[in-house]
């Protein structure tokens, strides 16, 4: 028996206007804000020298092993990307002749790639049995391993492309950048920060790392400031000559916010970093889906309108 | 120390100045990585009339390690050597020989029960009851054992004591073990500092002797009883060679543009990458400026290091012990395998259409024969 066209229109019909009907009453999700005690990282392109010092360090305080980008001589540890095994990279943009640092034309500059531990995260959005956390107070995003099935939706719905997963394991997990929470715990810095000679990765509370950021974006070049090294509220400092910023603070409102910010002398999208809306990915997919699901009104008249057709199809055959 | 204290020790430090004296001692410490003050305290250990009497014993060896040792020469290191210690029994330096030799190390142990350092040069064999070194007509298993109980401190000078250096390839024909393994398996506990190399650096065993000299205790040592100071970091993490090694620049054959450029060597079977011990900052012997192995353009031998030295063949690559970045860069617009492009996916589409037109035409035909 077969359902006629224009029954069908019918029913799914009445089922769309519901749905529509029911979702004009609800209200975009509330955007997330700023955690008042989260910490995090300010990475400063223009004070990198590509040192790797801190690719290093974390490798070593987080105790992952080495990946290795040439198979065919293995001496390196030398990833492309952030991958299973690297939580953390520094990355160059280099055009042309490359000689001037922090210049798009014929210029390089350093980037650091690591999670941005994001005010409202797209992974932990994603993840559907909640094995990525945000935690309350330094909204560190980190991962559950027992919670975890592997899903890997994380994966995919990161803007900044940075939960890997270990293809090559036959019990596989997520990896990616905690802030070196166990770091965190016994009253230490992330290791990269730590370690960072130059002061080009300084860690500290969110609402300092913006008020030096906003600070560096005032500064004029040529002159000399005094850069923080390490923490952005600790003792050791460096003076250096300012070079030319971008005026933007990246990580401030894009994608929502992060907790990883950073400051550059060219365009960030050079730098590999996504253009994104000030709303996040989490907010808008979030926004979406609790208007179709809302008190699950929708999907039951939905429902009941298949079973309406389903039953008049099949009454000929009792 | 000032000038006249000096003057009441001068003869026993074998006629070296002051000057030099203070020198010598302040080199010591700074090779432990001791602070400055240690150089002072060490002088004064070391024209103690009570100097630390000294076994020396030698088992399968070359004699390279007393060589080397005789060869430091900042000062003149013979005569600080045998009146900062009381060199109570050497094989190859004492002047009595025979019988009154023996009789002098008897004599020694009975004295200096439990108070005096034994050092062990070369490996011991013990295949067939130890019969393939004797001395005095002894097997060198049994002198060991029966000197090592009354020690105070063993030190393994040289890879032969240490691991079982040369004498312990394959295969090994007079069973040479190392001392600290000779002792454990007889169950004598007196502790074992293992200076190896090939022969090693004598200073890191002057450091060593001194420390124990000064402040009466045994260095730092790490888990094969090494003396940290020495051992406790790779070749390949102070080479002056690194920086070429991150930027992937390698000799390939002995001679070639790359090996006179001096390049890295570990194409050519360096074993710095798993190698522990300092002879980048120390350099090899007292021989001289930039003179090691990698200096003179050689690889590393591993000759320190147990199971590399004299096991792993010469040109075979290195292990990495510990893998670091290279000095190379990810672009930031890197590409990692591709998606599929417009084109592949046409292509895909295309040849699947093809195949279904083609298996329809066939099961068609398949029908008609059927039919008929």
């Amino acid at each position: 028996m077969e359902i006629k066209r224009r029954d069908f229109l019918k029913v799914a019909a009445a089922g769309g206007l519901i749905a529509a009907s029911s979702a004009t009453p609800v209200l975009a999700r509330e955007p997330k804000g700023r955690l008042k005690e989260a910490v995090g990282l300010l990475y400063d392109s223009t004070v990198c020298t590509g040192c790797k010092a801190c690719v290093s360090a974390c490798k070593q305080y987080n105790d992952m092993p080495q990946s290795s980008s040439t198979p065919q001589d293995p001496l390196w540890d030398n990833p492309l990307d952030t991958d299973s095994k690297t939580y953390n990279i520094i990355k160059l943009y280099k055009n042309g002749t490359g000689e001037v640092k922090d210049r798009e034309k014929d210029g390089h500059a350093y980037i650091k790639r690591q999670c941005m531990h994001c005010v409202d995260p797209a992974c932990m959005s994603a993840c559907p049995v909640s094995a990525l956390q945000k935690d309350p107070k330094s909204g560190v995003v980190s991962y559950d391993k027992g919670a975890c099935i592997g899903c890997r939706y994380c994966q995919v719905a990161c803007p900044f492309n940075i939960p890997k997963f270990e293809f090559e394991k036959a019990f596989p997990r997520i990896q990616k950048c905690q802030l070196c929470s166990h770091r965190l715990a016994r009253n230490e810095i992330a290791a990269c920060a730590e370690f960072c000679p130059t002061g080009a990765t300084v860690f500290g509370k969110v609402e300092d790392l913006l008020a030096e950021a906003k600070r560096r974006l005032a500064y004029k070049p040529g002159e000399y400031r005094k850069y923080p090294v390490a923490r952005v509220d600790g003792k050791e400092t460096t003076e250096r000559l300012v070079t030319p910023y971008v005026q933007k603070v990246y990580g401030e409102r894009d994608g929502g916010g992060t907790q990883t910010l950073y400051l550059a002398g060219v365009s960030f999208e050079k730098l590999g970093l996504p253009v994104l809306d000030e709303e996040s990915d989490a907010r808008r997919t979030e926004t979406i889906q609790h208007t179709l699901y809302k008190g699950m009104i929708a999907p039951i008249v939905f429902l009941g309108g298949l079973i309406y057709v389903v039953h008049r199809n099949t009454k000929d055959h009792k | 120390m000032k000038n006249k204290d000096f003057k009441t020790f001068s003869t026993l430090v074998g006629g070296v100045s002051r000057r030099d004296f203070l020198k010598y001692c302040t080199i010591m410490a700074s090779s432990m990585g001791l602070p400055l003050g240690a150089g002072a305290q060490i002088a004064e250990a070391a024209v103690n009339p009570k100097r630390p009497p000294v076994i020396w014993l030698s088992a399968q060896e070359c004699t390279g390690c007393t060589e080397s040792l005789l060869r430091a020469t900042h000062p003149t290191l013979e005569h600080l050597i045998l009146d900062l210690i009381s060199l109570d029994y050497h094989e190859t330096l004492s002047t009595p020989s025979g019988h009154q030799a023996e009789e002098a190390r008897a004599a020694s142990i009975k004295e200096n029960k439990g108070k005096f350092i034994l050092v062990v040069d070369g490996s011991i064999p013990v295949k067939d009851n130890g019969i393939y070194c004797k001395i005095a007509g002894r097997p060198v298993v049994d002198i060991l054992k029966e000197t090592a109980k009354d020690a105070f401190a063993i030190i393994a000078i040289g890879s032969c004591s240490s691991w079982g250096g040369v004498p312990s390839a394959d295969p090994n024909p007079t069973g040479a073990s190392p001392v600290h393994k000779v002792l454990a398996d007889a169950g004598i506990k007196t502790p074992v500092v293992s200076i190896p190399g090939c022969p090693p650096n004598p200073y890191n065993f002057l450091s060593t002797v001194l420390y124990f000299v000064t402040f009466k205790k045994l260095p730092e040592l790490d888990s094969k009883a090494r003396p940290m100071f020495a051992y406790g970091r790779l070749i390949h993490e102070n080479c002056e060679r690194r920086p070429h090694f991150d930027a992937g620049r390698f000799a390939t054959e002995f001679g070639d543009d790359n090996h006179r450029k001096g390049f890295c060597l570990y194409k050519l079977g360096c074993k710095g990458p798993e190698t522990f011990n300092n002879c980048p900052s120390l350099l090899f012997g007292d021989t001289g400026a930039g003179t090691w192995p990698v200096g003179c353009g050689h690889p590393c031998f591993g000759c320190s290091e147990a199971g590399v030295g004299f096991h792993k063949p010469l040109f075979t690559k290195a292990s990495l012990h510990l893998v670091t970045p290279p000095d190379t860069y990810p672009h930031t617009s890197e590409q990692q395998g591709r998606g599929a492009g417009i084109v592949n996916v046409a292509v895909a589409a295309a040849a699947a259409g093809a195949a279904y037109a083609a298996v329809k035409k066939v099961a068609g035909k398949l029908g008609e024969d059927e039919k008929k």
